[in-house]
Formats: C-alpha cells, sequence, structure tokens
C-alpha cells in the first residue's frame, strides 16, 4: 500500500513537471481495494485492471522500476514506452493489463477464468470494475456468462464515488448495486474498501467460492479517489475539503499503522523501516527511469505481428 | 468577425443551433460534467475538452442529458430519439470508444433510411479523433477512413474553427446521421469566424492554394501543415493545388479530379492507415477517373500500419511531418 501511494505521488509531480507524458490516472486513496484482493493471489492467477491501473499492477507484483520507466515512454520500460500508463501489463505475473476502455476488462477476465477452469489448477481471474464502468453493457454480460459458464471469475467493484466529473449517486440507476450484482446470480462479499483486511478477508471468500466449483462471485467496496479523475483536473465538482477530511479520517495506510500497532504484529520502528525502503525504492525508480533509454525510430514497427 | 478558436466555434455553434430549434438535444459522458457531486455544481466540465460547456444552464436538463459510462446506449438512444423526430447530438468523448456501440452505427444508423423506405434518422455523433497527444492506442486513433466505408452515414472532418462551425450546423440540420469528427490537436486553433448563422454543404471541399504543379490533398491536422509546406515551396516557385475535402462521405471527386487533370501529379496526406484507408481511396479514386493525366505515380503519406504508440518520439515518428510531405511532394515532380 505504501509503494503505491508514494508512486502515486512521484507519478503527480512527474506528469505536472512534463516528465510523464499523455494522460495519467492516480489510484491514491484506494490502496486498500487492490492489495487486500491481490494479496489473496498468485502469478498463476489473472487480474485485469481499469484506467487507472498502477495500484493493480504493483499489487499484483509488477516491477515497479519498469512501470516507472513505462510511465516515462523509456525503451526498457514494462511494454517498451508502446503503452504507457493506461496500458500497463505484464503477462507472466498475471497481469493483463491496465485499460483504456470502460468496462472492457470484465470479458477479458471471464475468458482468462474459463482457461482456469479448464486447466483445473484451482487457479481464478479477477476483474477491477468502477462504479463508473459497472454500468457498462460489457460488464453485464460477462457477469451473466461468467454464471451461466460458472466461470471461476472474481467481479471486483470498487466505488470511489465518481467517474470522472459525475457522482455515482448520479450515474447508477439504482440504490443498491449489490441488489443489481445479486441479479446475475452472483453472490457478493461487501468489503470497507479503507481497510485492507476487510478486502483481503472479503476476496477469501470470494476465492473460497471460485477455488470449489461455485462459479463467480463479487466484492463490492466503497473507496475514494484523492487526486483528480486524470492529473490535472480541477475537481470543481468535488465539495471543498471532502478529500481533505478522507485523507484525516479514512485513510488505508493509517488505519492499517494503528492495526498493527494495536495488535502488536509491527512495532512502530519497523513501520518507519518499510517506509524508508518505500521511499529509497521509488527515488530509484524515478531516477533510472529518467536515465533509461528512449525508444528508437525502428522500434515504432515491432510487436505489431508476431513477424514484425 | 472575431477570431474564435475550434473549440469556441463548435461549442457556439450547438448554442446557436439549440436555441434556433428546440428539437436538437445534446446527450452523453460528462456533457454538462459534475452531476451527483459533492460540490452541487453542474456545468463544470462541458465535456472532457470543454466543447459542451453551458449548454446546461442555457436548456436545461431535458435537452442536455449527462449519461452513465455506456457507450452503446447512448448512440442507440440517438437512434431512437431521431426516429421518433429528435434532432440529438451525442457525444463520444474519444472516437475509439465508437468500438463498444459500434453496431448502433454500423447495423442500426447507417441503414434506417434504406431499410425502412426512407425514414430519416437526423442525428449527429460528435468524437474527438487523433493522435499528438501521447494518449496512446486507446485513446488516439483516426477512424475515418473506417466510418467512410459504411454506405448510409455521411463524415465530417474540419480542419479550421471556421469550418467547424458551419460543418456543424449543417451537420444537424442534415436529415442523415452525421459523424463529426474533431481533432485535438486543433481545439486551441483560432481563426476568423462568423458570429451568425451560415453552413456549409457536405461534399464540397475547398481549394486552400491554388497552384499547377501539382495536386495535394489533405485532411484534419494536416491541413494545416501542408499549407506551411506548399507556402514554403512557392517561395522556390513550386506551386501547388492544396485541397481540403472537409467531408469525406460525401468526398468531392469532383474538385480533386479537376485538380489532377491540370497538375498530373497527387500528394495525398492522411493520418488513416495505409491500407484501405482515405489515402489509399482518393489514389484510386485518381487511377480510375484521370490515369491518363497523371505524369507520375500517386504518393500518400499516412502513418505505417501499426497502432498508435505512447512513447512521444514514437508518435512523432508515426505522424507525417513536415519533411516528409515536402519530401512527398518533391518526388511526384521529379522527373
Ligand atoms: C468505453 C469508454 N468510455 C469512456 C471512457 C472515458 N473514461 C475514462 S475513465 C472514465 C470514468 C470511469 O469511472 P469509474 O469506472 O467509476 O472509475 P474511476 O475513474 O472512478 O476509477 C471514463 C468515462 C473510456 N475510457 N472508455
Amino acid at each position: 500500500m505504501k509503494v503505491i501511494r508514494e508512486f502515486e505521488d512521484r507519478v503527480n509531480t512527474e506528469c505536472l513537471t512534463g516528465a510523464i507524458p499523455g494522460f495519467t490516472h492516480l489510484y491514491s486513496g484506494q490502496e486498500a481495494v487492490a492489495v487486500g484482493a491481490c494479496e489473496q493471489l498468485s502469478d498463476d492467477d489473472f487480474i485485469i485492471s481499469t484506467h487507472r491501473g498502477h495500484g493493480h499492477c504493483i499489487a499484483k507484483g509488477c516491477d515497479v522500476v519498469g512501470m516507472m520507466k513505462e510511465l516515462h515512454a523509456r525503451r526498457d520500460g514494462l511494454n517498451g514506452g508502446k503503452g504507457g500508463s493506461m496500458h500497463i501489463a505484464d503477462i507472466a505475473k498475471g497481469m493483463l493489463g491496465a485499460n483504456g476502455i470502460v468496462g472492457a476488462g470484465s470479458p477479458i477476465a471471464l475468458g482468462a477464468a474459463i482457461a482456469c477452469k479448464l486447466r483445473g489448477e484451482g487457479k481464478v481471474a479477477a476483474s477491477f470494475v468502477g462504479d463508473g464502468a459497472s454500468n457498462q453493457g460489457t460488464v453485464f454480460e460477462a457477469m451473466n456468462m461468467a454464471v451461466v459458464l460458472k466461470a471461476p471469475k472474481v467481479f471486483i467493484f470498487e466505488n470511489n464515488g465518481y467517474s470522472e466529473h459525475t457522482g455515482s449517486s448520479y450515474g447508477i440507476g439504482c440504490d443498491d448495486v449489490v441488489k443489481r450484482i445479486e441479479g446475475f446470480g452472483i453472490p457478493v462479499f461487501q468489503a470497507d474498501g479503507f481497510d485492507f483486511f476487510s478486502v483481503y478477508d472479503a476476496m477469501a471468500k470470494a476465492l473460497e467460492v471460485a477455488r470449489h466449483g461455485g462459479g463467480p462471485s463479487a466484492i463490492y467496496c466503497t473507496t475514494i479517489r484523492y487526486f483528480g479523475h486524470f492529473v490535472g483536473d480541477p475537481q470543481l465538482y468535488r465539495a471543498k475539503g471532502e478529500v481533505e477530511q478522507y485523507r484525516d479520517e479514512s485513510c488505508c495506510l493509517k488505519n492499517f499503522r494503528a492495526r498493527m500497532q494495536a495488535s502488536g504484529e509491527l512495532d512502530l520502528a519497523s513501520l518507519d523501516a518499510i517506509d524508508n525502503e518505500v521511499g529509497a525504492l521509488i527515488e530509484r525508480a524515478v531516477n533510472e527511469a529518467r536515465n533509461a533509454p528512449r525508444p528508437q525510430p525502428e522500434d515504432l514497427l515491432k510487436n505489431v505481428y508476431d513477424n514484425y | 468577425m472575431t477570431k474564435k478558436t475550434m473549440r469556441e466555434a463548435i461549442n457556439e455553434a450547438l448554442h446557436q443551433e439549440m436555441a434556433r430549434d428546440p428539437s436538437v438535444i445534446v446527450i452523453g459522458e460528462d456533457v454538462s460534467g459534475g452531476a451527483g457531486g459533492s460540490s452541487g455544481q453542474r456545468d463544470v466540465a462541458g465535456g472532457v475538452f470543454g466543447l459542451t460547456k453551458g449548454l446546461l444552464p442555457k436548456f436545461g436538463e431535458h435537452r442536455v442529458i449527462d449519461t452513465p459510462i455506456s457507450e452503446s446506449a447512448i448512440v442507440g438512444a440517438a437512434n431512437g430519439a431521431a426516429l421518433a423526430g429528435l434532432r440529438p447530438v451525442a457525444e463520444i468523448m474519444f472516437s475509439d470508444f465508437i468500438g463498444v456501440c459500434f453496431d448502433q452505427i454500423l447495423n442500426q444508423a447507417a441503414k434506417f433510411r434504406y431499410m425502412f423506405n426512407g425514414a430519416k434518422a437526423p442525428l449527429v455523433i460528435r468524437m474527438t479523433v487523433g493522435a499528438g497527444r501521447s494518449a496512446a492506442a486507446q485513446h488516439s486513433q483516426s477512424v475515418h477512413s473506417l466510418l467512410t466505408s459504411i454506405p448510409g452515414i455521411k463524415v465530417v472532418m474540419p480542419s479550421n474553427a471556421y469550418d467547424a462551425k458551419g460543418l456543424l450546423l449543417q451537420a444537424i440540420r442534415d436529415n442523415d446521421p452525421v459523424m463529426f469528427l474533431e481533432h485535438k490537436m486543433l481545439y486551441n486553433d483560432a481563426c476568423e469566424v462568423p458570429d451568425g448563422d451560415y453552413t456549409i454543404p457536405f461534399g464540397e471541399g475547398v481549394l486552400v492554394r491554388e497552384g499547377e504543379h501539382a495536386t495535394v490533398v489533405a485532411t484534419g491536422q494536416f491541413v494545416k501543415l501542408a499549407v506551411a509546406v506548399v507556402d514554403k515551396l512557392a517561395e522556390e516557385g513550386i506551386r501547388c493545388d492544396l485541397i481540403d475535402p472537409r467531408t469525406t462521405s460525401p468526398l468531392d471527386e469532383e474538385l480533386i479530379l479537376e485538380s489532377v487533370r491540370e497538375t498530373g501529379r497527387l500528394v495525398v496526406i492522411d493520418e488513416s492507415s495505409p491500407r484501405c484507408g482515405l489515402a489509399a481511396d482518393i489514389a484510386a479514386l485518381a487511377a480510375r477517373k484521370a490515369f491518363f493525366s497523371l505524369r507520375a505515380p500517386v504518393v500518400t503519406v499516412t502513418p505505417p500500419h501499426t497502432p498508435v504508440p505512447f512513447a512521444p518520439e514514437l508518435e512523432r515518428e508515426y505522424l507525417p511531418d513536415a519533411a516528409r510531405i515536402e519530401q512527398a511532394i518533391r518526388s511526384v515532380l521529379a522527373p
């Protein structure tokens, strides 16, 4: 969670200084969802992400330095500098990509779940779905088909209150998304998106269903995004102080620290040591990214097809 | 007249036409932007690029409709509203997203008139197209060739603010489905734009520069670049006709052919892919209908057959630039 938080904070400044080109959407505030869910998965399980994908990538174990290089559009970035923020992927880690098309991930993850079922090794696929994305037809179709095929698929719904500039209370017509998901015949485990353990436990229940032939299930979390929709969004649609209040009162990292200390599992000094390590990692990632080679003209026509 | 950016010109056209015709509605994601937000403010975005700003306060929620993220339903609803007598202007933020709603364009809107004995479907779908902002492969495509190949829909590609306003007013009044393609790199470009009402008919290209040595056809963001190159060559005494077709369906074939018959040399610059694209289409037109006038092989300048890359240097490599355009013109002139 700390790696994601630091990564995103640095990406924000790197975008604002112009070192990172293109459109970038930050995940800060939502870390507990990605990490809570992915901590239950192995490299052989699949996830697919959204346009807000850095957090999911990091949680699934993608190389942070490679990601930072990719965002800086470098030749040895995770996608060779051709994908950028919205398309970061690492198939070897079971990370089937951030996705620039809202809702596109759900049916793709369904296909991965079908592959898992066929191989019979008890693996699963999960897709992350925003509140806005939950209104796309592709997501509805994937939910129904997953039920029909009893696919080992977990739909992770992350409601951060907004889709772009529109509040989810406007964009979602029913009062209860959970009922809507259940309407497809999918059991839903609700979790507190500010609390790592809550998501972690919900994911355990979902996997229990999936790994034992029970078909799809869903996790529904409420959370918040700290930054605007994209870097540079002035956020006039949000009340003043909303974000600050959440940062103060509902920070998943603060929650985690408090819980660790209370339970005595990790003391303050060890937590600080982790934070320092993370700080050094991100610093190194940025330095390496800035100094990494840029793509060459001949890279333009690489990976269009198998043979070129 | 006043100078206006293409963004302002399009916004003005929408304001004026909604005021003139109560059957015009605007529908799309965040077209006002801010619905359901905690600040209670509406109309904060006016579309992601600010093109529909100010419409909601003026025309109200019944006519300026923010939607959930559901492109298939947005275009489908525009289709239905058009059949029911409205003149919807739907917005698909990035033309790449037509992938999600292509059935509603390809199988529905495009065919109503033909299948339903002349039924009218007067709708416009506005969308942003094009590369140049490092937005990578799913937010940078030029889809005009794809759309132009579909019978039953019209495709408009304004290259400046003046044309954008006149073409959009025509698009909304037109009785066919019109795809209105706005290049992201042109929104801040300004030129003189009349405050009042005017329309530009479809299928009428414009001769941007006149000259007898070669014909250059350019579309969208490349018109500007082609002007610079053509003007530079003019200083050397190489004079070119520069044609902006403005609409790709219908296409002003006559304007292009007349010019080619005079110059005998043709260069086509376009942002869609080289295979089955607009440049290939116009080259084939010249081969079919002006073959005996041609004094050199037609040259096309397009991106290569690849998705759009993310890295800025690769994106620059991908897009035609002034040097490639100049080289192409010189090559058709070579003896
Ligand atoms: C098919 C498609 N439509 C629209 C967009 C533009 N868009 C990108 S993100 C976004 C909002 C997504 O909201 P949500 O699913 O709630 O995720 P969040 O941004 O809140 O993480 C929109 C409309 C897109 N990328 N793809």
